[in-house]
């Protein structure tokens, strides 16, 4: 779908790139300064790569070697920034139908209503953007997006402006946007919550380069990816919801073992996605008994990757999933943890927030 | 107001609002292109550009007047060719809305270059993406946006060009009736005894004139900018 490959040298940074992605949401996640936003102007054409290719579809929007450039308003290419970036001079209504004005695509009525529905801005269309709230400003500028009828949507941020009040508003909206409309979408991101809500495949990127691409479990179930540095990694569990307790508790089902998580509302049946944070597993060597923690998964130890500080990142094999233990190299070294060897990995139940399992 | 006036001061101030007009009128456009130029073009010259813009600000009038009347007078470079096609600017009212329009172009060029640095260029961007060529960003987007900034030098170039002398004296001359703007007939009735009163009549509507036009301006460009605010 999208092949990107790419090399632009800038005073203090250097990006050397390339990925290819298939549909659904890509997301391209890694620390600011990683090169992610650099990757989506050079897609969308804002930047001119000194070196690469750029393929949409078929469609060669940049060539160095052969000099093809496509300038950016002949990619149909729909980019949500960061900071929204809606013309202060126009209403919402006139933001919105702005590009189609020039993909001039006959005026559907039935189409704007449906987008304008989709991002819920049927009572704001006559204000103008100074009166619009940051998280109202974001989906007027998905919603025109959309409304181009673009091949791509590419999402820089969009939520790293808003409060959480609002991103956790705006986030509903990108997973309406993947489950109702089948245009792909290359999302930009460093947090990792929105990765595992989000993506169907994830790009690793750290200073300029491709570290890892692949479906979001494996991606995060590298010890050595750790674009976020050790205190953001986690693994991410598919799971399906198994029961609802009387005690306020979830029982999650994974690969036949049982995972009990605070409640959540999602109905017995569903198949959700954990995130389990690498510093809230223990590991133990012997089946721990009389302890407070609910989960306790058998595994073997896969990899491990020591830190440059104390740490060591422990990726773990279960029958639950791969995920990740962050422990000190000192553990390491007492319960002799090497790959291959049986542990259990401890999960307390208070340690997964409702936030991490969607 | 006919009684008010004499035929002859009447004729200076009407004359004096046309030549005014026009020469905002016409070098709007040029002000603008020059204005974007040196704002957002890299090109060899640039500096000689910027120092072209700015000459008849720095310039003795006199001088500008002079060196207008080497190039479009009908002897000049310029002017001798014009000549051939039917036009002559010299000693005519459309020679003093050239010389007016000249002295009056570095203030329109420094407002307009004020108000297109401060335009967000992500903006621009933004329209980019939406499929917007540059042309049609810079007429829905870059332009609109730039309104404030227009109306205050327009306006501050309307009040240059009524009030322009130096120039205009030496490249149109004054006679009343075709070249003879407020100004040339206040220094004109000057030079004769006891038409003090006259003259300070004349200095009265020139006061009034600039004073209106600046007041215009900023609430034109007040209204301008509380609708870019979405106020």
């Amino acid at each position: 779908m999208l092949d990107v490959r790419a090399r632009h040298r800038f005073a203090d940074f250097e990006l050397d790139a390339s990925f290819a992605t298939s549909g659904g949401i890509t997301v391209l996640f890694g620390a600011s300064g990683s090169g992610k936003s650099t990757i989506a102007n050079l897609v969308a054409g804002l930047l001119r790569p000194q070196e690469g290719r750029v393929v949409l579809g078929g469609r060669v929007l940049c060539d160095r070697q052969n000099n093809i450039w496509v300038p950016p308003h002949r990619r149909r290419i729909g980019y949500v920034f960061q900071d929204a970036r809606l013309l202060p001079h126009l209403t919402v209504r006139k933001n919105l139908t702005y590009g189609r004005w020039f993909s001039k695509a006959p005026n559907d009525p039935k189409e704007f209503a449906h987008v304008v529905d989709l991002v819920g801005l049927n009572s704001l269309l006559e204000r103008r953007p100074a009166h619009l709230s940051g998280g109202e400003k974001q989906r007027v500028a998905i919603g025109r997006a959309l409304l181009c009828e673009p091949e791509l949507i590419i999402a820089d941020e969009p939520l790293a402006a808003l409060d959480q009040a609002r991103k956790a508003e705006i986030l509903p909206y990108f997973e309406r946007l993947r489950d109702a409309i089948d245009t792909p979408m290359l999302y930009v991101s460093h947090s990792s919550s929105e990765v595992s809500r989000l993506a169907s495949t994830v790009v690793a990127l750290s200073e300029g380069r491709v570290l890892q691409q692949g479906h979001p479990a494996s991606v995060f179930g590298n010890p050595a990816v750790l674009p976020m540095g050790p205190r953001g990694a986690g693994s991410v569990l598919e799971v399906v919801v198994s029961k609802q307790h009387s005690d306020g508790l979830t029982e999650l089902s994974a690969g036949g073992q049982r995972l009990f998580v605070p409640h959540t509302p999602q109905a017995v049946g569903a198949r959700v996605s954990v995130r389990i944070a690498a510093h809230d597993v223990i590991l133990a060597r012997k089946l721990p008994e009389e302890i407070s923690a609910l989960n306790i998964l058998p595994g073997l130890v896969t990899q491990i990757h020591m830190g440059e500080g104390p740490g060591a990142m422990v990726a773990i094999e279960s029958p639950a999933g791969r995920f990740l233990a962050r422990v000190t190299q000192r553990s390491v070294h007492r319960l002799d943890l090497v790959p291959g060897a049986k542990c259990f990995a401890i999960i307390k139940s208070v340690a997964i927030a409702p936030r991490d399992i969607h | 107001m006919q009684n008010l006036l004499s035929p002859m001061e009447w004729q200076a101030v009407l004359l004096s609002i046309k030549v005014a007009f026009w020469a905002t009128l016409t070098m709007t456009p040029l002000a603008l292109l020059t204005a974007y130029a040196l704002v957002r073009w890299e090109f060899p010259g640039k500096s000689i550009l910027n120092g072209l813009a700015h000459l008849p600000l720095i310039l003795p009038p006199v001088v500008t007047g002079y060196m207008l009347l080497l190039l479009f007078g009908t002897q000049g470079l310029v002017g001798g060719w014009l000549q051939d096609i039917g036009i002559v600017l010299a000693f005519r009212w459309t020679g003093a809305a050239l010389a007016a329009g000249v002295m009056a172009f570095p203030l329109m060029v420094r407002a307009l270059r004020l108000s297109l640095e401060a335009i967000d260029i992500r903006l621009e961007q933004a329209a980019a993406t939406l499929g917007a060529s540059p042309v049609w960003i810079f007429v829905t987007v870059t332009l609109p946006l730039m309104i404030p900034g227009v109306l205050t030098g327009t306006i501050l170039a309307f009040a240059k060009a009524l009030g322009e002398f130096g120039a205009t004296i030496t490249f149109a001359a004054n006679i009343p009736g075709q070249t003879q703007t407020i100004p040339s007939a206040i220094y004109a009735l000057l030079q004769v005894p006891g038409q003090e009163a006259v003259a300070a009549r004349l200095v009265v509507i020139s006061v009034c004139l600039a004073l209106t036009a600046l007041f215009l301006s900023e609430a034109l460009a007040r209204r301008a900018r509380k609708r870019l605010e979405g106020i």
